[in-house]
């Protein structure tokens, strides 16, 4: 995998000089290929990893279940772009196995996210079915571990 | 009755403590000074490792194990020197299981030294292999390295060295703490010595996987090394696991089973616990090995050249996790550098001379710091040498 998308996936507010001095290589070089990975939409975008629940904001996430019926010739394509536009909807996976597709619905409070499954996504037309799981608590998030954790201690000289 | 006999014996009396103890306590009382002073990786042990001890603990595996380890870890042991350094091992007879490469060392000198014998010793050096020599009856006699062979041991440096009674080489590659690592023509000019003059080869590889300009090349591979080389190694420094106290040995039948007998009735065997979390670490820890190399890697490129930028000339060290740059263009000596730097600028730096007469104008910067630390400890370190040399 490529060392610089390694190095911006860790930290993304690296400059294209500090990257460069990690890397070995020349900054202008290192500048080049990040416009380049950006123009190509392998980066697609900066974002910080922020935990809400710490800055006092309140966010529930559902874990909705969707069975849909497959649209001739558009497969599960067509349904699943109606539902990805909503601003509600966090992240949309199709699925193996017992269900179609995977609608992570963010919302303020429980009831946002049920008026959601139920007044939105329930409605629409393939939608077969739908079953609802709320989070109670994110561990890890992205691969993120969301608790604070205590540093470990060294010796400050050693051999 | 006379004058009480002294209750430590002389040849324990007389071994001066490690200069790395005297600075560690001046560390000490500093507390808010960044260490560039540490030995061991910052990394925690990988966590599939850690599991594996914690599930280890709830079958209640706490009993004694053969002394020469467990089966299943000797030869996972064999199976990835093998793979990774080509170097084949019989697992029943030539690998042996110690708590730590520090004791695989010691076992070396007690079972190969008779008294007198001398102990050729490639210098800068890590702190243990003289006094293990010492105090194994041996005699150490120290080959100096220097920065314009990029401190690897030169063959004629150690033929001039040979004394009478020259019994083996105790050398370490990738290097603490130079960060130097020994190339092919260099590894086999000392095989040829070593054959020549009938000595063996004490080889501390505990760096191993720690090379960034490709895989390392274990003395033992070179042709005719294998039957007179002790490989050591330990799982501290690549796999994070300092406190595990897990090394090994490798090394002809006869060698290794006798350093097994003195193994055997100094401490029984390693801890059981500590030995299943380093197979799991040899069978699944590959990819976090990588990482943590990757992240030494770009660590080792900022703090070399920072280090250079400042007008400290350091060479480009190709493995372990060291820079070991001259301070000779401050005038200062080597411990005069790190008293200073660590009182007016509170970074802890290790004086070369803790490592030998001939680190004497280095100081050891361990890079097993987090960058955001090392580039501040260089911002500092900066500004003191721009103080010094005004």
């Amino acid at each position: 995998m490529e060392e610089i998308l390694l190095l911006l996936q860790e930290d993304a507010r690296l400059t294209a000089a500090q990257a460069a001095e990690r890397l070995g290589l020349p900054e202008q070089e290192v500048k080049q290929r990040i416009a380049q990975l950006e123009a190509d939409k392998v980066i697609t975008r900066y974002k910080a990893v922020i935990n809400w629940e710490k800055a006092g904001v309140e966010h529930v996430y559902g874990f909705i279940e969707v069975r849909v019926s497959p649209q001739r010739g558009l497969g599960f394509d067509a349904i699943a772009a109606r539902i990805m536009e909503f601003p509600e909807v966090h992240s949309l996976y199709l699925m193996s196995g017992t269900y179609d597709l995977m609608v992570v619905v963010q919302g303020k409070s429980m009831k946002d996210v049920a008026y959601f499954v139920a007044e939105r996504l329930a409605p629409l037309d393939h939608v077969l079915s739908t079953a609802t799981h709320f989070v109670l608590k994110p561990y890890k998030v992205d691969g993120d571990i969301m608790a604070e954790r205590t540093e470990t201690k060294r010796l400050s000289v050693t051999p | 009755m006379g004058r009480p006999r002294p209750r430590v014996a002389k040849g324990v009396a007389d071994l001066p403590p490690s200069g790395i103890r005297r600075f560690f306590e001046l560390v000490e009382r500093i507390p808010e000074a960044i260490s560039l002073g540490i030995g061991e990786p910052d990394f925690t042990t990988p966590w599939r490792a850690r599991e594996a001890a914690i599930y280890s603990l709830e079958r209640g595996h706490t009993h004694y194990t053969p002394s020469r380890g467990i089966k299943e870890l000797r030869y996972a042991l064999a199976d990835y020197l093998e793979r990774r350094f080509a170097v084949s091992y019989d697992p029943d007879q030539e690998l042996l299981i110690t708590i730590g490469a520090s004791e695989a060392i010691d076992l070396a000198v007690r079972t190969i030294l008779e008294p007198g014998d001398a102990v050729l010793i490639p210098e800068p050096c890590f702190v243990s292999y003289a006094p293990c020599t010492i105090l194994a009856g041996g005699t150490p006699v120290s080959v100096r390295t220097v920065a314009e062979h990029g401190f690897q041991l030169q063959a004629h440096d150690l033929a001039a060295a040979h004394v009478k009674g020259g019994r083996a080489v105790l050398m370490c590659y990738p290097n603490n703490p130079t960060g130097a690592v020994m190339d092919r023509p260099g590894l086999e000019a000392v095989v040829a010595l070593a054959e020549e003059r009938d000595l063996l080869i004490i080889s501390d590889e505990v760096y191993a996987e720690l090379r960034y300009d490709g895989d390392h090349l274990p003395v033992a591979a070179i042709p005719g090394a294998r039957e007179r080389t002790i490989l050591v190694g330990g799982f501290s420094k690549a796999w994070a696991m300092t406190g595990w106290r897990l090394g090994f040995a490798a090394g002809p039948a006869e060698i290794v089973e006798a350093m097994t007998r003195v193994h055997s009735y100094t401490t029984m065997c390693p801890p059981t616990m500590a030995q299943e979390a380093a197979l799991e670490a040899l069978r699944t820890c590959d990819d976090e090995v990588a990482r943590m190399r990757r992240e030494y890697n770009r660590r080792r490129r900022v703090i070399v050249g920072r280090l250079n930028e400042m007008g400290l000339d350091c060479f480009e060290p190709r493995g372990a996790f060291y820079a070991f740059p001259s301070i000779a263009r401050t005038g200062l000596t080597s411990e005069q550098f790190a008293e200073r730097l660590l009182v007016e600028e509170q970074v802890a730096v290790v004086p070369g001379t803790a490592f030998g007469a001939s680190g004497e104008g280095f100081v050891r910067c361990s890079y097993a710091t987090s960058l955001p630390l090392i580039e501040e400890a260089m911002v500092r370190m900066a500004r003191f040498v721009g103080t010094v040399t005004g």
